[in-house]
């Protein structure tokens, strides 16, 4: 329902950002976003900066191989985000 | 390779069939696209939910739509998505092919620009979409507001997706056992609002990605819940979804518009599940500015569209699919929109053919 | 220059039509074949010849790397060249809408000239009509050609047999991705292009190196999706694609995930799909890569002796899923 693409803010002109994705550029409006700087990439809906993307580092990319190794759950419930401490 | 080893501790957990739905209409094409069904094992089964905007849109609505097309004084513009969806007795594309002015926009800002240049018509965006693409309809009135610009307003059928899920589990029909939660729905709403799957009705929800490997491990995550006898709501799209998603476009949303009751095409009336524009806003809302008043009759066929938005039926099992409806000359929306459903079974699967 | 903008008055007949035709037309592709002022040309193909038309409509008329005009001379070069033909005289036939500035028809004059020359062939007919304000977008191009087969080729869908190699020419979706980003407000770099090109040259080195080849194809509208599935079922063999060999620009992508596109059904304007017994394909592609429209050329998938008349894409996950016929326009979608 909710076509959505990553791509790099690289110009901020008011509300506006131009939003680049593999070398093409498209404008997008930061509304919804205000907080978007320069250089951080966004998720991208309909010409709106949605969320800004926070890429996640490897081990915590790689955390539920990690877990189907028998490693303790690092995926978080709502009850738990609060304490940031899986229950199990 | 990461993929084969969700696969092998997905086929080693579901020892009994397990069902799960997704509600978002670009995991359905992302499912087809990447080919997932074929790998999963036999136990593991996917339907699909109503979770395509276009395709639980009224006929009314449409109808009212084509109306507004057709006056001399309005431009309607409208994301591609909506152009070939039926009616009762036309639709936008044909209206365009009549002669009226319908424009394809990617954005609805794009239209701020229509309504400039057009200062003597009316523009009239239909605001379609779930909690993601409603902030947006949103942001557009208060930049039109902001800019002064007085001729544009919205046609309005938003949707929201918790009711929907809650509509489909009190109907009781409709067995799943877990959910794929819409990943972009959630970069808005956050995943507080799925709290209830967990509270009320002890069904797990985990919220993906697009891409086929977030789906499977998402698949994964909701495989071993049910496996386990869990129900929890986890999170496999932590890089845009918050808990409490993006505060900011919630705050926009219901600055303009509030919850009403909405009519889902195939499954009725479902409480507090759409989106109307406010008082305050009601000058931006041409239901209000410039109401028409189509109701025609509804139309009647043997499209069962209404059940497989439900994950009642597979497209299948419609007497339609295939035959009199296919995406040519579609009978249900379900065929029309590109990640509707059946066209998606219709284009990408069918399981009709073995090429090895 | 006399005049800036078309009038209904130089599709008339009169003195103001020969002045169309003396002062903006015939400066630009006048030739001998046109110089002879028949109502026809006259051609001596000798051997069996092909003959093809097309008609040409796009908005907008300029785009990164083309306009109209070398559409119109590409597009039935190209049906000649998937023929086996190479090309040895075309029709030009404008249908101008009044109003229409001349300094632009002039600029596509001289692309029809230049995509011509580089083709080889020249424009040995043409008619002009201009038409009331509203009755046209400006331009409507129709071009037919007539070309001669080139000697020993026999290519037809009914050739293609389970187990050949299926080449493309090079990255897929260019033109395609370049059009609709002009029409949706999106900025491409200089990379970024229309692939509009003449293939008879490639074609008939292809040809001439490795007679085996079964069929050429050209996927314009719909893409590769769109020629595949046809191929797949005038053959009546099954085809199976492999995703990661498809080979699509970064910018391509761009476009099409910001618009929600499947590269696979965007059209394309100067690429070339050709079935070649796998024997056969090193040579090929060693040809094609000697050639400037084919450096990037290379295998995308086979032909095989199930799915009679399908074709599928193995995905980058190990899983096979069907290639559908593009269903209707390609327009932006949200969803």
């Amino acid at each position: 329902m909710c076509l959505a693409v990553p791509a790099k803010i690289v110009g901020i002109k008011d509300q506006l950002a131009d939003v680049e994705i593999g070398g093409v550029r498209r404008q997008a409006s930061l509304m919804l976003l205000p907080e978007a700087k320069l250089g951080d990439y966004v998720l991208v809906h309909a010409g709106f900066a949605m969320q800004v993307v926070t890429e996640k580092d490897a081990d915590e990319t790689d955390a539920l191989l990690a877990e189907m190794h028998g490693a303790d759950r690092t995926v978080y419930t709502i009850d738990e985000a609060a304490s940031k401490q899986p229950i199990r | 390779m990461a993929a084969d080893e969700l696969l092998d501790g997905i086929r080693k957990m579901a020892v009994r069939p397990i069902r799960l739905m997704e509600v978002c209409g670009t995991h359905t094409v992302s499912i087809f696209r990447a080919g997932l069904r074929q790998l999963l094992p036999q136990n593991v089964e996917l339907v699909s939910g109503p979770g395509c905007p276009v395709c639980v849109t009224a006929d009314s609505f449409m109808d009212d739509a084509i109306e507004y097309a057709h006056k001399d004084d309005v431009i309607v513009a409208t994301f591609g998505d909506m152009l070939k969806i039926p009616g009762t007795k036309s639709s936008l594309g044909e209206a365009k092919a009549e002669g009226a002015d319908v424009r394809i926009v990617y954005s609805s800002m794009d239209c701020l620009d229509i309504a400039r240049e057009n200062p003597d018509k009316k523009v009239v965006f239909l605001a379609v979409g779930f909690e993601t693409t409603a902030p947006t309809a949103a942001a557009t009135v208060l930049a039109a507001k902001a800019a002064g610009i007085i001729n544009l307003y919205m046609l309005s059928a938003h949707k929201l997706v918790p009711p929907v899920m809650r509509a489909l589990l009190d109907g009781g029909k409709a067995r799943v056992d877990g959910f794929i939660l819409p990943g972009h729905v959630c970069v808005v709403t956050g995943t507080n609002e799925y709290q209830f799957l967990t509270d009320e009705y002890h069904i797990p929800g985990v919220v993906a990605g697009f891409e086929p490997l977030q789906l499977m491990r998402a698949i994964y995550r909701l495989v071993r819940q049910i496996s386990l006898g869990e129900a929890r709501v986890e999170n496999e799209y932590g890089d845009v979804v918050e808990p409490d998603g993006n505060p900011r476009a919630r705050q926009i949303l219901s600055e303009v518009y509030e919850p009403c009751e909405a009519e889902w095409r195939g499954i009725g009336k479902i409480p507090a599940s759409g989106l109307r524009m406010r008082e305050a806003y009601k000058d931006y809302d041409i239901s209000y500015v410039m109401p028409v008043h189509t109701s025609l009759p509804p139309k009647k066929t043997a499209c069962r569209c209404g059940e497989v938005l439900q994950g009642l039926v597979k497209p299948e099992e419609c007497p339609l699919f295939g035959k009199a409806c296919v995406p040519e000359h579609a009978v249900g929306p379900c065929m029309v929109s590109v990640e509707g459903v059946c066209a998606a079974w219709y284009k990408y699967g069918r399981n009709r053919f073995t090429f090895e | 220059m006399t005049f800036d903008k078309i009038t209904l008055a130089h599709g008339a007949g009169g003195s103001m039509s020969h002045e169309l035709m003396d002062k903006i037309i015939d400066p630009v592709i006048g030739n001998p074949a046109l110089e002879v002022f028949h109502d026809g040309a006259r051609l001596s193909p000798g051997g069996d010849i092909a003959f093809t038309t097309d008609s040409y409509v796009v908005n907008p008329r300029f785009f990164p790397g083309g306009n109209i005009g070398k559409l119109s001379v590409c597009g039935t070069v190209n049906d000649l060249a998937m023929t086996g033909a190479e090309p040895i005289g075309l029709s030009l036939a404008l249908i101008i809408e009044e109003g229409f500035p001349v300094a632009e028809l002039q600029e596509i004059l001289h692309t029809i000239k230049n995509a011509a020359d580089e083709a080889g062939v020249s424009i040995v007919t043409g008619d002009t009509k201009v038409v009331g304000n509203g009755s046209a977008d400006g331009l409507f191009i129709n071009t037919a050609g007539v070309g001669r087969i080139i000697d020993g080729t026999d290519i037809a869908p009914s050739n293609i047999r389970p187990g050949m190699d299926i080449i493309i020419s090079g990255t897929i979706g260019d033109h395609a991705a370049t059009v609709m980003a002009s029409r949706h407000g999106i900025d491409i770099p200089d990379s970024l292009k229309s692939d509009c090109a003449p293939l008879n040259g490639l074609a008939s080195k292809m040809l001439k190196a490795v007679p085996e080849i079964a069929c050429m194809r050209d996927p314009t509208r719909g893409g590769v999706a769109a020629t595949l599935n046809e191929l797949a079922q005038q053959s009546g063999v099954g085809m199976l694609l492999d995703e990661e060999s498809l080979p699509v620009r970064e910018e391509t992508r761009g476009v099409s995930d910001i618009l929600g596109f499947d590269v696979l059904e965007l059209a394309n304007e100067g690429k070339l799909l050709a079935f070649c017994p796998h024997e056969r394909t090193e040579e090929l592609l060693s040809v094609m890569h000697g050639h400037k429209y084919g450096r990037e050329a290379c295998v995308i998938g086979k032909t095989i002796d199930k799915a009679a008349g399908e074709v599928g894409l193995r995905t980058a996950l190990g899983s096979i899923r069907v290639v559908g016929m593009p269903m209707g326009a390609i327009v932006p979608r949200i969803c």
